[in-house]
C-alpha cells in the first residue's frame, strides 16, 4: 500500500493566489485550523502577474466615483451577462478589502494628499486603480503572505507551533475532492518534492486555483494554470458557467520570442501609448461600437486632451474594454496591416520622454529591456492578443460562493459569473479579495455546522490507483499531447470563432481524451514534472470541452466570445447562462436563465442604455 | 517545511567545481590588489620622506603633508603650529594620516574592495571564500567597522584643512596673487575629495537617510536626494581621489624639487 | 536561425548527482527556461525544475548558469558565444530535492521570525495617510519577487553553512529596512533585531546581493548599511557606549 499522510483541517483552501491567501486569512480569524494548498511555492502565484492595479470606487482621486458607478462600469464591461449580485458586492466592498490591506502592511502609491493613488484604466470612468507603479499584483501577494505570516506568528506566541492553525502546503497539488453523503469531505493530493501523498479530511473547501490558459498556446498564463479547480469541481458534481468567455489580453507581446505571451500593462496606454498598424495609421478609431460611441474621443485631438484634462474631453478609443481592443487588432492583422510577427505597434516611445516612462512603467521598461532587449522609451512594442483570463468558472451562489456542492467554496477566476461576458482590469485584483473574504468567511461558518469529515477507504484508493496510473500507462508523452491540445484550442476555439471550427474541436478533443487516459509518465515519484503534467492533462482536457461546447452553444458575438458567423449581440442570450457539468465521463451542457436585475439596480442605468442589451419585456421594470 | 537546526543539514547538490564561472571573475580582485597596493607603497614611502613636500614660492603643499605639524616643518608650510617632534618614525602629518587611513579603512566601498581582493571573503560572486569559519564584522575586530561615521566627521575636518591649504596656496611668497597648474591640480583634489567625503555612506545617513519622514524635512530630503546620487558614484570617487592624492603629491614632489616649473597663468 | 548548441546540466539528488552532456536545438531569442523545457518536452521529461511565470515577476526560475546566480527565464541565449557550454545547476546554498530544484524553506523560516508590521494604534482602515516620498524607499524593498538569489549567493552562508542559524540574509535584511523605514510601522526596535536576531553584522557589504538582484533592489546600499548606521546611532555612538559601560546597564 502506497504512504498516504492523514490531516484533519476545518477549511481547506486550494491556492494561494490572492483569492485563495485572502480566504485563509478570513478563515484563520474566524478561528478555523486552516491549510492553504499551493502548487508553487508560497508567495509566487500568478496573481504576481497583474499590473495596473486593483478596482476600487475609494474616489480618492475623483470623488465623483462611487459603488453605484463601479458597478456599472462592470455590468457595461460584462456586457449585462453578469450576476448583478456578484457585480454589486463587489463594487460595495472593494474599497474595504483595499483599506484592510493597508492595516496589512501594504504600500500603495499615494495622492498628494496621502491617500491611495488611483489610476485610469479601460472601461473605468473614474480613476479607479490603487497600483503600486506597475506591479500592484506582487504587492497584493506579499501583503497576504505576510498577514498569514502574522498570523502564525501570532499562533506561535500562543501555542509554540507556527502551523498550529494555518499552515501552508507548498508545491502540493489537489488531485480530487471527495464527497460523502453528496457533501465535502477531503482532498486528496501529492507533494511535488517527495510524490507522496496528503489526504486532507476537512468538510469545507475553498477553490481559488486561478485559470485555465494553459490550454492555449499563446498565453501569458504559467504551468499551473490548468484548470484544475473549474475539473476538481466538475469531477465533484458541481457546474460551470459560461465557459464560452476568455479575455484574450490586447497587447500581450509577440516578438521577440523570449517576451512572447508577457502582457504589456493597460496603463501603458492608460499613460498615452497608442496602437498604431503597419502602415502607421492610428486604427482604433475605426473600431469603436456604436454601444461606447458617446464616451469615446472622434480624433486624435480630442483623444490626446483626455490625458491633461479628462473632465472635458472623451477617452481615446485605446482605452476601450480590452475584447473590442483584442477584436480590433485581431482585424487588423487580418486584414493584412500587421506586423510579420502577426501584432500591431503599442507605441509610447514617440508620446512621452524618456524619463517619463521609465518613471511610470518602471517594471514594464526593465522585462522588455532584459528579456528581450527592446527599450519601450525608444522604439515601440510589438503586440497582439493573448490568451489571459477566463470569465467562466465554478457556478457559486453570490453571497456566500458556495457551489452546488455543500461546502465547496470558490473565489478568483476559478469562480464565474461576476465579470459576465468579459472582465474589465482591475477588477480581478478586487474580486479575488471581495470574494476570497466571502469564501472564507463562510466556509468557516460551514465549518460550524458541519463537523469533521470523514473519507471513504475506497474513494481514497481510487484517488491513489488514478494518481499512479500514468506510471504504468503505455500511452505517449505528456508534453506532446498537451501540445497538441494548446494547438487545437489556440486555432479552433481562439479569439474568433465559427461552427465548423468549433464543431472540428469538439471531435479532435474527443480524440485526445482517450490518449489522454493512457497518457505515461516516466521516471520516479519525485518532483517529476512528466508525472504532474500527466495528471494536469485530464484537468486542462475536460475545461477545454467545456468551452468549446458552450462557444458552439452560443450562437452571438458578446464580450471574450465572438462568432464570425453569429457577429452581432443578442439580447435573447443575455438572458442565457450556458452551464457545463460532467455526467459520468461526458460533459454536459444546459442553458439556465440569468437572474434578472431588481429594479433598483436597473435603475441605475439609463433606459437609452438598457435597450443595447435588453428585450423591450425586460425593460418593463425600469421606472425611467 | 520540516528542516531544523536539531537535524543534520540535508546535503547540497554534490557538484565538483568550487566554482563554475566562465567569466574573468579574478580580473577584479587582481586589479584591486594591484591599484591599492601600487597607491599604498607610494603613499608609506612619501609620508616618511620628509622632503619636497613644500613650494615655497608657490605655497603649494601636498596633502600628504597637511596639516604639517611636526617640528620638522618647514615652518612656511606649518599652518596649525608645529608640536609633533622630529623623528624619521613620525610623519609630518601624523596628526591627519590616521585618521584618513581610518576613513578610507572603515568605507563601505573600500572594505567590499579589499574583503574581496585581499581577505578573499569572497573573491568574487559566488566563488568560495577562502576561510574555514566566517563571523563577518560581528565581533573583534571588525566590528570596529563601525566606527566609520566618527572617521567621517575626522575626514570632513581634514577636507575643510586641505581647502584651506588650496586658497592660501594663491598667495605667493611675496604676498601676491599666483594661479598656476599647481593651483588647478590642488583645486582638482580638493574638489574630489569633497565629492568622495560627501558621497559617503554615513553622510547620507546623517544628511537625511536616518529620517522616518522625508515629508517633514524638505530640506534634508533634497540633501539626502544629492548626496544619494553622489553616493551612487562612491567606487568611481574613492579610485578617482585616490589618483589625485597620488597626482597631486606627485606634481608638488616634483615642482618642490626641480624636477618641472609650475605653469604659471598669473604671477 | 535555430542551431544545436552544448548544454551540461546537472542531474541527480541528495545522494549524488553528475553533469550530463546535451545537444539542445535553440532559436533566435530564446533565454535559458526555453531551453530546459525543450529538454523536457524532448529528452528528459522527469527534468526537475521550478518555474512559474517566465517574465522574470515571480522569482521561481532560480538557478545557476555557468556558475552565477540567475533566473533562468532571464538570462538571454544571445549573452552566450555560439560556440560556449552553458552549464546550469541548482542553487548551492540550499539543500538539493532533484536536478535543478533546491529546498529554500530556509527563507521561509527566515521570514516567520522576521517581525510583521504591527499596524498604528487607533488608525481605522481607510485613514491611513502616507506621502510618496515616506514610501518609496520601502517600495523599493517590496519589488522584491524573493528568487532568493541574493541569498544563495551570500558567502555567509553559502560557505559557512553553520551561520545559517544566526544569519537571516540579505532578503530579510530589506524587509527589516522596509519595516523599519515605513512611515506607519509601530515598532520601534528592528535595527536591534536585525543586528541581534538577523545577523547583520555578518555582512561585510561585499556586495554580491546586490550585483545578482534580478529586480535591481540597491540591497547594499540603500538597506543594509542603512540599517548598520541606524545601528551605529543606538549602539556604537562612543558617548552611548561608554555611559552603558561604566553605568553596566542591565540588559
Amino acid at each position: 500500500m502506497t504512504e498516504l499522510q492523514r490531516f484533519q483541517y476545518d477549511v481547506v483552501v486550494i491556492g494561494a493566489g490572492g483569492a485563495g491567501l485572502r480566504a485563509a486569512i478570513e478563515a484563520r480569524m474566524a478561528g478555523k485550523k486552516t491549510a492553504i494548498i499551493s502548487k508553487s511555492l508560497f508567495g509566487k502565484a500568478h496573481t504576481v502577474m497583474a499590473e495596473g492595479g486593483a478596482a476600487a470606487a475609494m474616489g480618492n482621486v475623483n470623488s465623483n466615483d462611487n459603488w453605484q458607478v463601479h458597478f456599472r462600469d462592470t455590468m457595461r464591461g460584462g456586457k449585462f451577462l453578469n450576476h448583478f449580485r456578484m457585480a454589486e458586492l463587489h463594487a460595495k466592498e472593494a474599497p474595504e478589502r483595499i483599506w484592510e490591506l493597508e492595516t496589512y502592511g501594504a504600500l500603495f502609491d499615494r495622492t498628494a494628499d496621502g491617500k491611495i493613488s488611483q489610476r485610469n484604466f479601460g472601461g473605468h470612468e473614474y480613476p479607479r486603480l490603487a497600483h503600486v507603479g506597475d506591479r500592484t499584483g506582487l504587492e497584493l501577494i506579499r501583503t497576504l503572505q505576510q498577514k498569514i505570516v502574522s498570523l502564525q506568528q501570532e499562533d506561535f506566541a500562543a501555542t509554540g507551533d507556527y502551523e498550529a492553525n494555518l499552515r501552508v502546503f507548498h508545491e502540493t497539488t489537489i488531485t480530487e475532492l471527495l464527497l460523502t453523503d453528496g457533501k465535502i469531505a477531503g482532498a486528496f493530493g501529492y507533494v511535488r518534492e517527495s510524490g507522496e501523498f496528503l489526504l486532507f479530511e476537512t468538510p469545507a473547501v475553498v477553490l481559488a486555483t486561478g485559470g485555465i490558459g494553459k490550454s492555449y498556446k499563446v498565453t501569458s498564463n504559467s504551468w499551473e494554470y490548468t484548470g484544475d479547480g473549474h475539473a476538481l469541481a466538475l469531477r465533484a458534481g458541481a457546474t460551470l458557467v459560461n465557459m464560452e468567455f476568455l479575455q484574450f489580453h490586447p497587447t500581450g507581446m509577440v516578438w521577440p520570442p523570449s517576451v512572447k505571451g508577457i502582457l504589456v500593462t493597460e496603463s501603458v496606454r492608460g499613460d498615452g501609448g497608442i496602437l498604431k498598424n503597419s502602415e502607421g495609421k492610428r486604427f482604433m478609431f475605426d473600431y469603436v461600437p456604436d454601444v461606447f460611441r458617446e464616451k469615446y474621443a472622434e480624433t486624435p485631438e480630442e483623444a490626446d486632451r483626455w490625458y491633461k484634462d479628462a473632465d472635458n474631453n472623451r477617452r481615446p478609443p485605446e482605452l476601450l474594454p480590452r475584447d473590442e481592443v483584442a477584436r480590433a487588432i485581431n482585424s487588423e492583422v487580418k486584414a493584412g496591416r500587421g506586423t510579420k510577427a502577426g501584432g500591431v505597434y503599442l507605441d509610447i516611445a514617440s508620446r512621452l520622454p524618456a524619463e517619463e516612462i521609465r518613471k511610470r512603467l518602471p517594471s514594464m521598461y526593465h522585462q522588455f529591456k532584459e528579456l528581450a532587449d527592446v527599450d519601450i522609451t525608444a522604439e515601440p512594442m510589438e503586440v497582439g492578443p493573448t490568451c489571459h483570463y477566463v470569465m467562466g468558472g465554478v457556478e457559486v451562489d453570490p453571497d456566500s460562493t458556495q457551489s452546488r456542492v455543500p461546502g465547496l467554496f470558490a473565489a478568483g477566476e476559478v469562480s464565474g459569473g461576476m465579470h459576465g461576458s468579459n472582465r474589465l482590469g482591475g477588477n480581478s485584483l478586487s474580486d479575488l479579495l471581495v470574494f476570497g473574504k466571502r469564501a472564507g468567511e463562510h466556509a468557516a461558518a460551514y465549518a460550524d455546522s458541519n463537523g469533521p469529515s470523514t473519507v471513504a477507504q475506497s474513494d481514497v484508493d481510487a484517488a491513489i490507483a488514478g494518481a499512479l496510473a500514468p506510471f504504468t500507462n503505455d500511452g505517449e508523452n505528456p508534453y506532446a499531447l498537451q501540445h497538441e491540445l494548446q494547438l487545437v484550442m489556440n486555432d479552433l476555439v481562439g479569439i474568433i470563432r465559427t461552427e465548423a471550427e468549433l464543431a472540428e474541436a469538439i471531435t479532435r478533443l474527443a480524440a485526445i481524451r482517450e490518449r489522454v487516459s493512457r497518457v505515461q509518465a516516466t521516471g520516479g515519484r519525485r518532483y517529476n514534472p512528466g508525472w504532474h503534467l500527466a495528471l494536469d492533462l485530464r484537468n486542462m482536457l475536460v475545461v477545454s470541452e467545456c468551452t468549446a461546447m458552450a462557444a458552439l452553444e452560443r450562437k452571438e458575438s458578446r464580450g471574450g466570445h465572438t462568432r464570425e458567423d453569429h457577429p452581432e449581440m443578442a439580447a435573447e442570450w443575455r438572458k442565457v447562462n450556458l452551464i457545463c457539468g460532467l455526467d459520468g465521463e461526458k460533459v454536459t451542457l444546459n442553458p439556465q436563465p440569468l437572474p434578472p436585475l431588481p429594479p433598483e439596480l436597473l435603475n441605475l442605468f439609463e433606459k437609452s442604455e438598457l435597450k443595447k442589451y435588453m428585450t423591450a419585456q425586460e425593460l418593463e421594470g425600469h421606472g425611467g | 517545511m520540516t528542516n531544523t537546526a536539531t537535524q543534520p543539514p540535508r546535503p547540497r547538490a554534490a557538484i565538483a567545481a568550487k566554482t563554475l564561472r566562465t567569466d574573468r571573475w579574478w580580473l577584479a580582485p587582481l586589479l584591486t590588489v594591484l591599484g591599492l597596493g601600487a597607491w599604498v607603497t607610494y603613499a608609506t614611502v612619501r609620508v616618511f620622506l620628509q622632503n619636497n613636500y613644500w613650494v615655497e614660492k608657490y605655497h603649494y603643499l601636498t596633502p600628504f603633508y597637511s596639516p604639517c605639524v611636526s617640528k620638522g616643518c618647514d615652518p612656511h608650510a606649518a599652518h596649525f603650529g608645529q608640536f609633533l617632534p622630529d623623528s624619521p618614525l613620525i610623519p609630518y602629518a601624523a596628526l591627519s594620516l590616521p585618521f584618513l587611513l581610518l576613513f578610507r579603512l572603515t568605507c563601505y566601498y573600500y572594505r567590499k574592495a579589499y574583503y574581496r581582493s585581499f581577505w578573499m571573503s569572497p573573491p568574487a560572486c559566488a566563488v568560495p571564500d577562502g576561510h574555514k569559519t566566517y563571523g563577518g564584522e560581528t565581533r573583534f575586530p571588525l566590528i570596529f567597522q563601525n566606527a566609520h561615521r566618527y572617521a567621517f566627521y575626522a575626514a570632513v575636518v581634514i577636507s575643510l584643512i586641505n581647502t584651506w591649504d588650496a586658497f592660501l596656496a594663491h598667495e605667493k611668497a611675496d604676498g601676491a596673487f599666483g594661479f598656476g597648474l599647481g593651483n588647478v591640480v590642488l583645486w582638482v583634489n580638493v574638489i574630489m575629495l569633497w565629492a568622495y567625503t560627501a558621497s559617503c555612506h554615513s553622510c547620507r545617513h546623517i544628511v537625511g537617510g536616518r529620517l522616518k519622514h522625508f515629508s517633514k524635512h524638505p530640506v534634508r530630503y533634497k540633501l539626502w536626494g544629492w548626496v544619494s546620487v553622489l553616493n551612487g558614484k562612491h567606487m568611481q570617487l574613492a579610485w578617482i581621489t585616490l589618483a589625485t592624492l597620488a597626482i597631486t603629491d606627485f606634481y608638488v614632489m616634483a615642482v618642490a624639487a626641480g624636477w618641472i616649473n609650475d605653469l604659471r597663468f598669473v604671477g | 536561425m535555430a542551431s544545436k548548441r552544448q548544454f551540461r546540466v546537472w542531474r541527480g539528488d541528495e545522494n549524488g548527482g553528475d553533469l550530463q552532456d546535451f545537444a539542445v536545438e535553440v532559436n533566435e531569442g530564446e533565454v535559458v527556461l526555453d531551453i530546459v523545457h525543450r529538454l523536457q518536452a524532448t529528452e528528459t521529461p522527469d527534468l526537475a525544475v521550478r518555474w512559474n511565470c517566465k517574465a522574470g515577476k515571480c522569482g521561481s526560475c532560480s538557478m545557476e548558469i555557468n556558475g552565477m546566480p540567475k533566473l533562468a527565464c532571464m538570462t538571454r541565449m544571445s549573452s552566450f558565444a555560439e560556440d560556449e557550454t552553458i552549464t546550469i545547476t541548482p542553487l548551492r546554498t540550499f539543500p538539493v530535492m532533484r536536478d535543478l530544484v533546491t529546498d529554500v524553506s530556509f527563507n521561509y523560516e527566515k521570514a516567520r521570525e522576521t517581525p510583521s508590521f504591527a499596524p498604528p494604534a487607533g488608525v481605522a482602515p481607510g485613514d491611513y495617510r502616507m506621502q510618496q516620498v515616506d514610501v518609496e524607499r520601502s517600495q523599493e524593498f517590496r519589488k522584491c519577487i524573493e528568487c532568493f538569489l541574493c541569498q544563495n549567493t551570500c558567502h555567509v552562508v553559502r560557505d559557512h553553512e553553520e551561520n545559517k542559524e544566526a544569519f537571516s540574509g540579505p532578503r530579510f535584511f530589506i524587509r527589516a529596512a522596509e519595516l523599519d523605514m515605513h512611515p506607519l510601522d509601530a515598532k520601534t526596535d528592528r535595527k536591534e533585531y536585525a543586528q541581534a536576531e538577523q545577523g547583520l553584522g555578518f555582512c561585510n557589504i561585499t556586495k554580491c546581493c546586490t550585483e545578482v538582484c534580478p529586480e535591481h533592489i540597491k540591497i547594499t546600499d540603500n538597506a543594509i548599511i542603512p540599517m548598520k548606521e541606524r545601528v551605529v546611532d543606538r549602539r556604537y555612538d562612543p558617548i552611548v557606549w561608554l555611559g552603558s559601560k561604566i553605568f553596566r546597564r542591565t540588559s
